[in-house]
């Protein structure tokens, strides 16, 4: 079991959200349009989106890093020229969103959003600023750990994932319900990024991989 | 090993939903038609911080997010009203139905199902008794309108499917 369970009371979110079913379990046919997924032309993405800190006229204020890494399917496999979509907070933890009150300043600088293609061994590469902790409103002196949400496509639909990348060593991991939400220690690690001296560029940004490996597709067997 | 799901969270308004990425075709697109409904909980409340996204099976002519020019494409997204509310301008699927996910604050990972356009003999729909049956049929609404709304949880709750 890798995915959180609807129902995770910690994150009050889910209590009225939760579905009270488990999903209808379906056997795909040839015809099962949720075992395609939609193909993504190099006309629709600027290879630009990619870099976070160059979508304004000045420099975002923060620690710059690069964070790359691979999209695999089940077998290891690269899913090629595939959409991932990223998210964030500035450095200061808000973000560029008008429902976001954290008293945090504002970054004229930077929005914190971006997106690229993968390339044909299923790696993607982004330049941004470190996100910063926010609090939140699910129960006292709540503070989600610094993450980058990742949107990611596979081959299938069935593979769509949504997810969020953290970063090593955070001391909020225990106190925070949505990572915890993810059952077992193993899982929950494969959410966290690991620093990679490899990635690291010298007098300019440190580097981070993280990897996302999707869901078997339904004619997959092993 | 997987990579896990996590909730997509209340603040992806300025970064996932892309310009008229409701409308898979333009209006004057022959034969298209609307999807349109509205997101609930458990509590019967909109969800006014949800995520659709539309597949029909086939990327279309003008590519998945292209909506430059004629043509169709196959994918599409829409982000929810403060009223729960959500609709999609698309072509005709070649299946009966359309492919459906739901994302939202508080769905640690989406919920999937089908909009069915008619009530019609399938596999699916077959297996199921009539209450949940009806919950993944569209209401037709005059030309070309199509009602669908998705129930989270509680009465009336749509079916949600897996792989
Ligand atoms: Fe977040």
């Amino acid at each position: 079991m890798t995915h959180p369970p609807y129902l995770s009371p910690a994150y009050r979110s889910t209590l009225l959200r939760a579905p009270s079913r488990p999903p209808l379990l379906l056997k795909a046919d040839p015809d099962t349009i949720e075992l395609t997924s939609p193909v993504f032309g190099h006309h629709e993405v600027d290879e630009h989106e990619a870099d976070l800190t160059r979508q304004h006229s000045g420099e975002p204020l923060g620690e710059r890093i690069i964070v790359s890494g691979r999209i695999l399917d089940a077998a290891g496999r690269p899913i090629r020229n595939t959409l991932v979509e990223i998210w964030q907070t500035n450095a200061a933890g808000r973000y560029a969103h008008p429902v976001d009150r954290h008293p945090a300043p504002l970054d004229p600088n930077f929005t914190g959003a971006g997106r690229c293609l993968t390339d044909d061994d299923g790696r993607y590469r982004f330049v941004t600023i470190k996100p910063g902790a926010y609090p939140w409103r699910n129960h006292h002196n709540a503070w989600r750990p610094a993450h980058i949400h990742f949107s990611v496509f596979g081959t299938a639909f069935t593979q769509r994932l949504v997810t969020q990348m953290y970063f090593p060593g955070d001391p909020l991991f225990p106190f925070d319900p949505i990572f915890q939400s993810v059952p077992g220690p193993a899982a929950r690690e494969r959410l966290i990024a690991a620093f990679d001296i490899d990635a690291t560029e010298p007098e300019w940004a440190l580097g981070y991989r993280f990897d996302v490996t999707l869901g078997r597709t339904p004619v997959e067997d092993s | 090993m997987t990579t896990p799901s996590q909730t997509v969270g209340p603040f992806f308004g300025y970064a996932l939903p892309y310009e008229r990425g409701w409308e898979l075709v333009p209006e004057d697109h022959a034969g298209a038609i609307t999807v349109t409904g509205r997101v609930l909980d458990g509590a019967g409340e909109p969800v006014p911080d949800a995520l659709l996204e539309l597949w029909l099976g086939e990327t279309g002519t003008r590519g998945a997010l292209d909506r430059r020019g004629p043509g169709a494409s196959g994918f599409g997204r829409c982000p929810t009203t403060p009223d729960g509310g959500y609709r999609f301008r698309t072509a005709r699927p070649a299946t009966p139905y359309l492919a459906l996910l739901v994302f939202a604050r508080g769905l640690l990972r989406p919920v999937m199902t089908r909009v069915y356009l008619e009530d019609v003999p399938d596999p699916l729909l077959d297996s199921l008794e009539p209450a949940l049956r009806a919950t993944l049929v569209a209401r037709a609404e005059g030309t070309g309108t199509y009602r669908f709304d998705v129930r989270l949880q509680g009465e009336g709750e749509t079916a949600f499917l897996e792989f």
